[in-house]
């Protein structure tokens, strides 16, 4: 048992619109943690502070510390290209660039950063693949089109995309909310695969993944951080009436 | 309603058909070996062609392009993924008026720019104010079709760790290359028939291009020489030329759309 992300007082706005409120928890590593909350609660605002992508928005901004192994993703000078490098995201929609083949798609990532010395860029796309299950149905044809594929496949050519960079997270948000449930099953599975050499952060609004695929809970309403845990005391003790009344369905 | 709506395009399509039509008839009879091959011959003596006005055309789209086409792109890449202060608002609205000012105006202005300053005409002189002319067309052209690429493609190659010029670089400008390149395509077809800017700046020729700071013939000012002209021979080449000019547009629209049908192929 590790902390890999310690996330201490996180506040995030879009504009002059407070999204995420002191937010302070400790993420696990090689654990699976799963975000939920009602849609607007901050969920994906929240995933998006732990790689710095919430800033590339216009007017987004962001107050706190976010600790990844010791060190503060948001302390002056760290460069946020380096902080991405670190952690993988996976979006809710499968967004494979359209105009590379799958080959390229996963392989754009290893390019931007340079080929280690020794390593052959063929071995990474193909371990990549068999990490993220989809070695075996596109290994024929590695040189069509990315979106050629169905949309389970382009999420998990998306997952191969982010593990090809070698990151030490992976977050994911709202990975299956397009899918459908055999490709879901899929994609969760293989989160339970890869807990074993990643940190997993999930977004989810599906509280039957959250329970199948999580390890430790965090339920978050209106930018707050209401109640946070392993996840079988979450769904079976909450110690918070409103998370009592989300996870059996009585709002959100 | 789809009745008004078919009629209105038929007859929206009568002018453009007629256009090709009539030039067709006129101007083919003018096209032979000579008409692509010879210099124009003195008024009076029959025969000879415009072969240095479809040379000097070129030259002067070329010119145009080379200038155009990189400082629009760019401008356009500017004004879609990195203008979020105030200028970028203030560029956009200079582009939309120079895309509205006539085209008479900005000979007028190179003219007293460009030419008065070298004290004579010149092809460079003609290829500026034709890429004055092309420059707000790219830009914007470019902007919109940047803008049709969806943010997500961007977040997910910021988020593998790229900086927003490789994201620019690598996807954003890959993923748009298509309509940039028709956008480009059909700027360049725009220019290759203005004649007004020319008459102040790259004015006319008898002869071969032989530099580019000097005068050079183009098929729309020859067009327009001859056509004002009282001999029956010079109208012969004028409707050539016309052909001409006409085939050279619409051949780079259509390989605009080609190129552009090819690249998104590729996807």
């Amino acid at each position: 048992m590790s902390v890999k992300i310690k996330v201490e007082n996180l506040n995030a706005w879009y504009g002059r619109n407070q999204v995420l409120k002191d937010i302070n928890l400790e993420i696990e590593a090689n654990k699976v943690t799963a975000i939920i909350g009602p849609s607007g609660c901050g969920k994906s605002t929240f995933i998006r502070c732990l790689n710095r992508l919430h800033e590339v928005v216009p007017g987004a901004r962001v107050r706190g510390h976010v600790w990844v192994d010791g060190q503060d993703l948001y302390a002056p000078g760290v460069d946020p290209t380096e902080v991405r490098h670190r952690i993988g995201m996976v979006f809710q929609k499968p967004n494979p660039f359209p105009t590379m083949s799958i080959f390229e798609n996963v392989a754009v990532g290893v390019r931007i950063h340079g080929l280690k010395p020794g390593v052959k860029l063929e071995e990474i796309v193909e371990r990549s693949l068999r990490m993220a299950a989809l070695w075996e149905e596109v290994s024929d044809r590695l040189y069509t089109s990315g979106v050629s594929l169905s949309g389970g496949q382009q999420q998990r050519l998306c997952i191969a995309r982010a593990l090809a960079v070698e990151p030490e997270v992976l977050l994911l948000d709202e990975p299956c909310a397009s899918l459908d449930p055999i490709s879901t099953l899929k994609i969760e599975d293989l989160l339970v695969e890869l807990k074993k050499n990643y940190t997993i952060v999930i977004v989810t609004h599906n509280m039957q993944q959250a329970a199948r695929v999580s390890d430790y809970t965090a339920f978050l309403l209106d930018g707050e951080l209401v109640e946070y845990g392993p996840t079988p005391e979450i769904f079976t003790r909450p110690r918070d009436k409103r998370t009592e009344d989300y996870i059996t369905g009585r709002f959100g | 309603m789809l009745f008004l709506t078919v009629l209105a395009t038929g007859i929206a399509l009568v002018p453009l058909a007629s256009i090709l039509v009539y030039v067709g008839i006129k101007g083919l009879p003018a096209l032979n070996w000579e008409f692509f091959t010879q210099l124009p011959k003195a008024v009076g003596e029959p025969g000879g062609g415009l072969a240095n006005a479809i040379l000097g055309t070129i030259i002067l789209v070329l010119l145009a392009a080379g200038i155009a086409l990189p400082l629009g792109i760019l401008t356009g890449i500017y004004l879609a993924e990195f203008g979020k202060d105030r200028l970028a608002p203030t560029v956009r609205f200079l582009c939309d008026v120079l895309t509205g000012v006539p085209s008479i105006i900005v000979g007028i202005v190179v003219y007293s720019t460009v030419v008065l300053t070298m004290k004579r005409f010149s092809a460079l002189a003609g290829g500026i104010a034709l890429a004055i002319i092309m420059l707000p067309l790219v830009a914007r052209s470019t902007e919109e079709m940047l803008r049709l690429v969806p943010h997500s493609l961007r977040e997910a190659s910021l988020a593998l760790g790229a900086t927003q010029g490789r994201t620019i670089r690598s996807v954003v400008l890959r993923s748009a290359l298509g309509g940039i390149v028709t956008g480009a395509m059909l700027a360049t077809a725009r220019v290759a028939g203005e004649t007004a800017p020319l008459l102040f700046t790259a004015l006319n020729s008898r002869y071969w291009p032989t530099g580019l700071d000097e005068r050079i013939a183009s098929l729309p000012v020859y067009i327009f020489t001859y056509s004002t002209t009282p001999y029956e021979d010079l109208h012969r080449l004028a409707w050539g030329a016309a052909l001409v000019l006409v085939s050279m547009v619409l051949g780079t629209s259509i390989a605009a759309r080609l190129a552009a049908k090819k690249v998104n192929g590729g996807k």
